[in-house]
């Protein structure tokens, strides 16, 4: 299979789904970096260079360069999902929801509830999310727990190029609002990604790696971080289980389950602050649902109920780590 | 505004604050290549013109709000540069302590609210100052900078409604060079910027933002008539921005002939020299004089944050609350 990068991976997905459906349009800031400008065109590809190639294909009719103006341009794209467009809209940093909560919160999230099943809001909003970047604490945020928390949203957060490109195809073809958040620092890893179309459904978890001892429970680029501690408790002897949610709404609870009952010890890495997160909701589940399978506590690596700092020793301490994941899988694991 | 109406000190003293913040931009930029400073900065070269004309109309207790391009309306304001640098550096002896870097760089004491990562978001947090020196009878006046793109945001309008209606001593001044990141602001922006102003009342003033001079009278007007009880006032300051949009833009969407030609006949720095030397009044070695000075000050507050320490593992989790418990 050929090897790309989750950038490649996202851009041929929405190349692909473009290039199929017509109803589907893009907009957002600098999505094709400069255009306008004295004829210059898509320079950047987009902030991340995500979005490369599609003005040339599809024409700045369905790729739109918006204001810097998210309340206006996001409500503009749930009110067009709302009457026959399929519209993917992109907020550059996730931080910047902030700007067009209400929008997202009460609006697109809301639609098909509040009048009674008879809408759909076909609306997938890209952002970037994550630390790691040295940007400060207004552009680092990881704040999919906020929007788990919302009925009506559905929440993606791809770890790997393959499930970016097959779940953001999913997400298009979605007819619910989806909020799909990548990470900064995973734009460049690379992996097997087929050429053709693929979806994956939601609410299914991905099994990264199978094991016995430990079960390590990952959102997002901390899959990676659980990968180097599984394979650091492998060397200690130590088999270790990963599983992605890979969507916290809808959330696999069965496969979480079903895991946590045969292994018995859990611990949830979550790059999220800790109050209300989705490492704290997916503890409850387990607890609620399988206490008598527990063998021990279940032991949380999460970021701390503090903003993203600048500095670069901060920053790498508010990040969960390798060897934190370790200790506490460890700490079970011996108990 | 005529150039004769400052003293050869006051002359100077315009200029070695505009170089300074030149000076700083560049070396930033070199630093940057180093790898030191870590992040991206956005670099705020070819408008000092319009923070140094602003800020000198202020006094020290006057407050300022500034955006994700902040460095050259901290130093005008008179944040201090070695913990500017530091801060950039992510050191302890930062503005703020390393937790903020380039983008949040803020100091309460010179009147300083904030560099801002959020487009607009400075504009009503400064009507919020304009409201505090209006109910606590300071006399302070706030300033609120924001660039043509924010002026896209809806917080940019309902800031001018709320400043209007509550007669606020604010002054928004909208930079415009042109561009929100790499898209040319006639692209996304209908209608005219003062219009918009104005269609709340709101007196205006458009001022070419590469003299200083003039920047410094429209600002004048709009202070007077903020301190005086007259309410808010927009300037729309014309500016170049030098560098790309941050420290990694590649830049692109602009040509090289048209980068060089903006260096080249928008220069406030020229464009000062040129005046003052119609007039007489400085003589050039002693601009030149300056430009050293600040060299040599620019390159003790890289020397300092370079050997600062970094702040403490301990730091992760101080000052989220005053107090939690
Ligand atoms: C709410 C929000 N949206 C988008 C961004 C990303 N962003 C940062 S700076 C910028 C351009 C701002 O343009 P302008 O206001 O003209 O200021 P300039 O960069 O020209 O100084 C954008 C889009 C942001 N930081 N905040």
């Amino acid at each position: 299979m050929a090897q790309k990068s989750f950038r490649q991976a996202l851009n041929e997905a929405l190349h692909f789904e473009m290039g199929r459906d017509p109803r589907v349009i893009m907009m957002g800031e600098d999505l094709t970096g400069g255009a306008g400008a004295n004829g210059v065109k898509d320079a950047w590809g987009g902030p991340f260079g995500v979005t490369r190639g599609l003005l040339d294909a599809f024409g700045p009719e369905r790729i739109r360069d918006t204001p810097i103006s998210e309340a206006a341009f996001i409500g503009a794209a749930a009110g067009a999902a709302l009457t026959g467009l399929r519209p993917i809209a992109e907020i550059m940093f996730v931080d910047f929801a902030g700007v067009c909560l209400d929008q997202i919160m009460n609006q697109a999230a809301k639609f098909r509830y509040m009048f009674g099943g008879r809408a759909k809001t076909p609306l997938v909003i890209r952002a970037t999310y994550g630390a790691g970047s040295r940007s400060g604490s207004q552009h680092t945020q990881a704040l999919y727990p906020i929007f788990t928390h919302i009925p009506g949203l559905k929440v993606v957060i791809p770890s790997t190029p393959y499930d970016a490109k097959g779940l953001l195809l999913q997400a298009i073809r979605d007819d619910d609002p989806v909020i799909f958040l990548e990470h900064k620092m995973l734009y460049d890893t690379v992996g097997d990604v087929p050429d053709g179309a693929y979806t994956i459904p939601f609410g299914e978890a991905r099994v990264a790696r199978d094991g016995k001892d430990v079960l390590i429970i990952a959102i997002g680029r901390m899959v990676q971080v659980a990968e180097e501690a599984a394979r650091k408790l492998a060397s200690e002897g130590i088999s270790a289980a990963i599983i992605d949610p890979r969507t916290t709404s809808p959330l696999d609870e069965d496969t979480l389950l079903d895991f946590t009952e045969t292994i018995g010890r859990v611990v949830i890495v979550d790059e999220a602050n800790p109050r209300c997160s989705v490492a704290t909701d997916i503890s409850a589940l387990l607890a609620d649902k399988c206490f008598d399978a527990l063998k021990a506590p279940i032991k949380l690596v999460t970021a701390p109920h503090a903003p993203v700092p600048y500095a670069p020793n901060l920053e790498d301490a508010y990040i969960p780590s390798a060897d934190a994941v370790v200790k506490a899988a460890t700490s079970i694991v011996k108990r | 505004m005529s150039v004769l109406q400052f003293s050869r000190e006051e002359l100077v003293d315009v200029y070695r604050t505009m170089r300074t913040i030149r000076r700083f931009e560049e070396r930033v930029m070199e630093e940057m290549a180093t790898g030191d400073i870590p992040g991206n900065t956005h670099l705020y070269a070819g408008q000092e013109a319009s923070a140094v004309g602003v800020c000198l109309q202020l006094r020290d207790d006057d407050y300022i709000s500034s955006t994700h391009r902040g460095h050259g309306h901290s130093i005008a304001k008179g944040v201090d540069i070695d913990s500017m640098m530091a801060e950039l550096f992510g050191r302890a002896s930062g503005t703020c302590g390393g937790k903020g870097g380039s983008m949040h760089i803020a100091d309460l004491r010179k009147g300083m609210l904030g560099a801002n990562g959020i487009v607009a978001a400075g504009a009503p947090i400064t009507c919020g100052a304009a409201l505090s020196a209006k109910l606590l009878g300071t006399g302070q006046v706030a300033v609120a900078f924001a660039g043509d793109g924010a002026m896209n945001e809806g917080v940019m309008s309902e800031s001018f409604n709320l400043a209007k209606i509550w007669m606020l001593p604010i002054i928004f001044v909208i930079e415009d060079n042109g561009f929100g990141e790499a898209t040319a602001n006639a692209f996304v922006s209908a209608g005219s910027f003062t219009r918009r102003a104005e269609s709340y009342d709101i007196p205006t003033i458009e001022v070419d933002g590469t003299d200083v001079f003039s920047v410094y009278a429209a600002a004048g007007e709009a202070v007077e008539r903020a301190r005086a009880g007259g309410g808010p006032t927009m300037l729309h300051v014309h500016v170049p921005r030098y560098y790309g949009h941050y420290s990694g833009d590649p830049d692109t969407y602009r040509t090289p002939e048209e980068k060089a030609a903006m260096r080249r006949e928008r220069d406030c720095l020229s464009n000062f020299r040129q005046r003052v030397k119609e007039v007489s009044l400085v003589e050039t070695a002693e601009l030149d004089a300056v430009d050293e000075q600040v060299e040599a000050a620019i390159g003790r507050a890289v020397s300092a944050a370079r050997a600062a320490p970094f702040p403490p593992t301990s730091a992760l989790t101080t000052d989220v609350y005053v107090k939690y418990l």
